[in-house]
């Protein structure tokens, strides 16, 4: 499977790269190059993660010391909403497959692009779109509804709701449309010998993501109508006012927002799979159980949603149905991480920035993963509901799982995307900083959220004054470290050390070409011929 | 299902694939998967409106009494015959015989825009007489609590099937100009032929619109 010589040549030759290809502000808005569509994904998705980011520090700094708030209740609430919704809809669930699975999966597919190239560039100006709408929401004087959107509150309350509801809906295709160009690539584009058994597990983690997005998302879509023709039209079908119910609400945003949170997670899952037997120098351990398991929390994921009503007045039965099968979630989530350590095990590991960011990831994922058998255990849910528990909880899945895979991806295909490396000394240090600022800001909120401290408030008690500080404290360590991370990226990309074509001595497709990837992506299209986890411990 | 590389096509498609018929399955594929979503979509609102009506039977029951069951069913049969006409123009096309084709298509959109017209005579009436959803509610001879709530489902539900019959003759107005302009031929009709998967669709959700809202009792 070795082209990256012949590759490197022809590319010497013709040095023409996805970057040089064409020029002009006017190439990138109009290409149809599924890396630089990639590419436009993950500069609008981090402009957005540091606009959430703001805002979480600034609610952090609100809450440092009682009585002192830095601004007011109104202001709060409108904090707290665009955070949430800015990270769920726009950062964490288009993150990993908008950005990296749009560069990487047709390169891993030994494809020239993905399936629907116009179809990928309209997804991309769609999900840009409903971030206007957002936007427009933010700037029309923000909406305090939290992101959850609950009847009959976001019914009544002032403000531009229907904006952020406009913005997530219209998101919400440009995830549908991913999802379906990706199955589609996955099927039709794969390179001769690429059989689905010699695929990487990446793509098998996007794969059942992609059927998560495509089923899941169109349930949040007419939800999203429904509430906003409650505002215009009065239905009333989610308002008691009028003959309708709230908790029906409750359901069909579930049964889109539980499975939403396995979009987010999936793909970090896959980047991980990747990224663990390279540094370990190791076959992985389990690929077939990997792959199964990703679409066995696919399946789960759809038959947990009562687990967020287990408080709103849902028949005992059902609780305890949804009870029990939340706990299924951790069977195909602990497959994948005994896997993972199987892989690591008597491995030759190298500790570079990415393999360290596989590290970080186990840890917070299997601390959030295991609170979360906590919370599916009814006698526990009914005291930590609405508590800060829960919000540690979700934070150690979505940050510590999916922003974890964002970043740590960002470091491991960094010298593909750019041909160049990233510093790996400021790599190691903001990583350091990122999983020290996670931990100080986050477990505390475990403690506090025991002890029952609420979330969503404004101002809290005297009394859980130590466990706010820490928090707070630790989310400076988290920003910086992620100034580290952009500051690093930012510098590398232009002036670090010429990567060549396979830096990590990797052996999925996407390194057997030249960095930057020519347009083509492959000078000739590549013949698999064996697995691409044949790692053993010294290589060349 | 995957297909190997093999660059053999010949005939009009994109760089990535290696044959128009490569291309065709591939877009066939991607249509089906939207179909999914669509159903989906759809769906979720079907089962709120089946839970609303397990709910309150009897208010259900006396609503839909106020319903045109012959407008309905005229409509109902206009669709099917729009569904025949579009089998027609797709097979037209796979044979090159773009006349027919362009026949075809022009008779599904009228049929289409008779539903559109029934429809709106339908919508008028009841704006008329206040059977409007929820809060809007202002017919005074059937004062009845969740009887409401059965409109604002029929609104929506309608409305909804009735966007997507607009965004269809949109498409079909769209493949005319296609065909015209020589694009479509035997070896190449995707358009055509996912246009056409696309109205049978519409017609589909509208059968089973039909008997749940107007005729079930
Ligand atoms: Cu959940």
């Amino acid at each position: 499977m070795s082209h990256s010589n012949t590759a490197t040549l022809s590319n010497e030759i013709h040095g023409d790269n996805y970057l040089n290809h064409s020029k002009g502000l006017k190439s990138w808005l109009t290409t149809l190059d599924h890396k630089r569509i990639g590419l436009m994904y993950l500069a609008t998705v981090l402009f957005f993660f540091l606009l959430g980011g703001i805002f979480a520090l600034i609610m952090r700094l609100n809450l440092m010391s009682y009585g002192h708030p830095v601004v007011d209740a109104n202001t709060y609430n409108k904090l707290m909403t665009f955070h949430g919704a800015i990270m769920v809809f726009l950062v964490i669930i288009p993150a990993i497959p908008g950005a990296i699975g749009n560069f990487v999966l047709p390169m891993m597919c030994g494809a020239k692009d993905v399936a629907f190239p116009r179809l990928n560039l309209a997804s991309y100006y769609i999900y840009l779109f409903g971030a206007l709408f957002a936007t427009a929401a933010l700037i029309g004087g923000g909406v305090d509804t939290g992101w959850t959107f609950y009847t009959p509150y976001s019914i009544r309350t002032s403000g531009p709701v229907i904006l952020v509801l406009l913005g997530a809906f219209i998101a919400g295709f440009a995830s549908i449309l991913t999802g379906l160009n990706f199955i589609v690539t996955l099927h039709k584009l794969r390179a001769p010998g690429q059989s689905w058994s010699r695929l990487p597990l990446l793509c098998w983690a996007l794969y059942a993501t992609s059927i998560i997005q495509v089923l899941a998302t169109p349930v949040l879509a007419i939800t999203l109508v429904l509430l906003m023709m409650e505002r215009v039209f009065k239905i009333g079908i989610f308002d008691p006012a009028l003959g309708g119910d709230p908790i029906l609400f409750q359901h069909f945003f579930w049964f889109y927002s539980h499975p939403a949170v396995y979009i987010m997670i999936l793909p970090a899952m896959g980047v991980f799979s990747e990224i663990i037997p390279v540094f370990s120098r190791k076959p992985i351990f389990g690929y077939r159980a990997i792959a199964l398991a990703s679409f066995g929390i696919a399946l789960v994921a759809f038959i947990v949603w009562g687990h967020h009503l287990f408080v709103s007045g849902q028949s005992e039965l059902a609780n305890f149905i949804f009870s029990l099968l939340t706990m299924f979630v951790a069977v195909p989530t602990g497959v994948k991480v005994f896997s993972w350590v199987g892989t690591m095990y008597k491995g030759s590991i190298r500790f570079n920035a990415p393999m360290l960011y596989a590290f970080g990831f186990i840890e917070l994922f299997t601390i959030g993963g295991l609170t979360g058998v906590f919370l599916a255990t009814l006698a526990i849910d009914v005291h930590m509901t609405d508590t800060y528990f829960v919000i540690a909880h979700f934070h150690y899945v979505m940050v510590g799982g999916s922003i974890m895979g964002l970043v740590g991806g960002m470091h491991y295909w960094f010298p593909k995307v750019t041909g160049r490396m990233y510093n790996e000394t400021i790599a190691k240090w903001s990583f350091g900083f990122i999983i020290f600022g996670f931990n100080l800001t986050f477990f505390p909120q475990f403690i506090a959220g025991s002890q029952g401290m609420p979330r969503r408030y404004w101002s809290q008690l005297p009394e859980f004054d130590l466990w706010n500080r820490l928090s707070t404290v630790g989310s400076w360590f988290l920003a910086v470290g992620f100034v580290m991370v952009a500051y690093d990226m930012i510098r590398s990309a232009r002036k670090g050390p010429i990567a060549g074509p396979n830096p990590w001595e990797a052996l999925t497709l996407e390194w057997q070409t030249p960095s930057p990837p020519p347009h083509e992506n492959f000078i000739e299209t590549p013949v698999v011929t064996s697995w691409p986890y044949e790692y053993k411990p010294s290589r060349g | 299902m995957s297909q190997p590389l093999n660059t053999t096509g010949v005939h009009h498609h994109a760089h990535h694939f290696d044959s128009a018929d490569h291309e065709f399955q591939a877009s066939k594929q991607g249509m089906w998967i939207f179909m999914v979503t669509e159903v989906l979509m759809i769906g979720a609102i079907f089962v709120g409106y089946l839970i609303m009506r397990a709910r309150y039977p009897e208010a259900f029951h006396e609503a839909h009494k106020l319903l045109n069951v012959k407008l309905g069913a005229l409509n109902t049969a206009v669709l099917i015959l729009s569904s025949y006409t579009m089998v027609r123009g797709v097979s037209a096309a796979q044979r090159g015989n773009n006349k027919l084709t362009i026949r075809m298509l022009m008779t599904t959109i009228a049929l289409a825009l008779v539903f559109c017209v029934v429809k709106y005579f339908e919508y008028s009436h009841k704006i008329h007489e206040g059977t409007l959803p929820g809060g809007n509610y202002t017919y005074a001879e059937l004062s009845m609590p969740h009887v409401p709530l059965f409109f604002s489902f029929y609104f929506i539900m309608t409305g909804i099937h009735a966007f997507h019959v607009l965004v269809g003759i949109g498409l079909m107005t769209w493949m005319i100009k296609r065909v015209k302009s020589g694009e479509i031929t035997p070896e190449f009709f995707t358009p055509v032929e996912l246009v056409g998967f696309y109205w049978h669709f519409v017609d589909l959700v509208w059968i089973y619109l039909f008997p749940l809202l107007y005729l079930l009792g």
